[in-house]
């Protein structure tokens, strides 16, 4: 079964082939698009070390069929910095040590966007961290990356705030 | 995972004829069901993608005072809609109790629904498990089985429903509407799951090819939003499912209940509405005393099925919390754990 597809992936239009219904979002990045940044940890919406965004929301690629997300946009690690200048929410995980072994960090990063976007949080580190309980870190780097989180809004809220004023 | 058909309808009457072919699954985002898929739990020869079905993504607010929740709504989209959390605040609460942000976001009301239960020998395709194949046998009953259901259960199946959502939506008197090969029909979602009795692989009323298209809550559960919460215990603080949980709702006037609404999760094979309680609670002063009687008329017929007889008093004492704090009323906001019993609002 054949089954076409369009995605557009970190701006850039694809028209895919699918040869098979069962393919995750998560193997089609990987395995076929060489994109490897989104991680296959659990590979059953566990761990959040898949999560990328589509269309703006932050989900686990793993649980998300490719072929019912048809027409999609889709934003996954490899699409958030500009060229050499990282991505607010990169830059603040390096400086808050966010980070041991880095297997998790790109869903981590991925999910502070989507969370930072979806403005639940606020500055309290308690939501925060509720927030972002759909991503497990097995180095336990937790405390740096509420840090992270924390300071990624901050700077990204007062830069939106310079921009407007 | 075992290879399927995929189709895509365009309308409901076509998704309804391809879904009435046997083998044949409804796929919304697929969260739950594509887990089990890989597991080896479900089979379907053909994935019926609802996903683009028009006209059910929509919140609507209806003439009469009640308000139509489309079944491809998002979990997360129904909890943060602000006029939503204000009108059934115990509701929002519940939705953002349960899972991850992650799946929130993917999941759907109607799929919420149709979760299936996290019973591990439910899970584990080489244990004997009565809903998966009937007449197999049931390994949870002599298995580890502390978290199993404590009422409605039976010798053939003591799975739990997993879901947070249906809890404070069953006591709200939540209609589920539903399009099947004869037209459309309602069901109270009180209805809507069954009990394991001696056919525990029938978990819910629906008929080969019915589909969820909205949920309605009647006019009166606004009623109850100054006085409403969700309280779930977990074995972690965050993106666990409950133990037990509670959804109560109170109409408080002049110092008396004038109506209670109370149901419990984490207890049973359905959402577990508490009616003799409400009429404990009903035209009564609220104090400690009528909470813990209310909790006991609600886990009175309560037996264990295993290593789970601290369940019973939990489910009590979880009800005297739910109860004492949606007597203490609503706060301003969720507060930062959803439902959690250790979460530092005023009052609890």
């Amino acid at each position: 079964m054949n089954l076409p597809i369009s995605l557009t992936i970190n701006g850039v239009r694809r028209e895919i082939v699918l040869d098979d219904p069962r393919v995750t979002l998560l193997d089609l990045l990987r395995e076929r698009l060489d994109l490897t940044g989104a991680k296959k940890g659990c590979d059953r919406g566990q761990c959040g070390a898949c999560t990328i965004l589509v269309d703006g929301w932050r989900i686990n690629s793993c649980l998300a069929l490719a072929v019912s997300h048809d027409g999609a946009v889709i934003t996954t690690i490899e699409g958030v910095a500009q060229g050499d200048q990282l991505h607010p929410v990169q830059a603040a995980f390096i400086a808050h040590d966010g980070f041991q072994c880095g297997f998790c960090t790109p869903g981590q990063i991925m999910s502070t966007i989507g969370l930072i976007q979806e403005g639940q949080a606020g500055d309290d580190p308690e939501r925060v961290r509720e927030c972002m309980s759909g991503n497990l870190c097995r180095c336990g780097a937790y405390a740096g990356i509420t840090e992270a989180v924390l300071e990624a809004q901050a700077n990204m809220t007062h830069a939106k705030q310079r921009r407007s004023a | 995972m075992m290879n399927f058909d995929y189709v895509r309808p365009a309308n409901v009457a076509d998704a309804i004829a391809a879904a009435s072919e046997k083998g044949a699954a409804y796929l919304a985002s697929g969260t739950n069901l594509l887990d089990l898929m890989k597991g080896g739990v479900c089979r379907p020869s053909r994935l019926v993608d609802v996903t683009r079905l028009p006209g059910l993504d929509r919140i609507e607010r209806l003439a009469d005072g009640s308000l139509r929740i489309g079944a491809l709504v998002r979990n997360a989209y129904l909890a943060h809609d602000a006029e939503f959390a204000y009108a059934y605040p115990a509701v929002a609460e519940a939705l953002l109790s349960g899972a991850s942000a992650q799946l929130r976001n993917a999941a759907t009301v109607g799929g919420n629904l149709l979760q299936r239960t996290r019973c591990a020998y439910f899970y584990d395709v080489g244990s004997a498990c009565n809903k998966r194949w009937p007449g197999a046998g049931c390994d949870a009953l002599k298995g580890e089985n502390r978290l199993h259901a404590v009422l409605g259960w039976s010798e053939g199946c003591i799975a739990t429903h997993p879901s947070d959502f249906c809890v404070p939506l069953v006591a709200l008197d939540t209609v589920v509407e539903i399009e099947g090969k004869d037209g459309r029909r309602e069901l109270p979602l009180e209805a809507l799951h069954r009990l394991p009795g001696d056919a525990p692989s029938r978990e819910t009323e629906l008929e080969r090819g019915d589909l969820i298209v909205a949920l309605r809550l009647p006019a009166q559960a606004k009623d109850f939003a100054a006085h409403a919460r969700y309280i779930k215990v977990r074995e972690r603080t965050s993106y666990a499912f409950a133990v037990v949980s509670a959804a109560a709702t109170l109409r408080i006037t002049d110092g008396k209940i004038g109506e209670a609404r109370l149901a419990l999760g984490g207890v049973a094979a359905k959402p577990w509405r508490a009616r003799e309680a409400e009429q404990i609670l009903a035209g009564a002063s609220p104090d400690a005393a009528l909470y813990r009687e209310a909790a006991r008329a609600a886990l009175a017929d309560a037996k264990p099925s295993g290593d789970n007889t601290f369940k019973i008093e939990l489910a009590q004492r979880i009800v005297v919390r739910a109860l004492s704090l949606a007597a203490a009323g609503t706060p301003a906001r969720i507060p930062a754990l959803p439902g959690s019993p250790f979460s530092s609002v005023a009052g609890a």
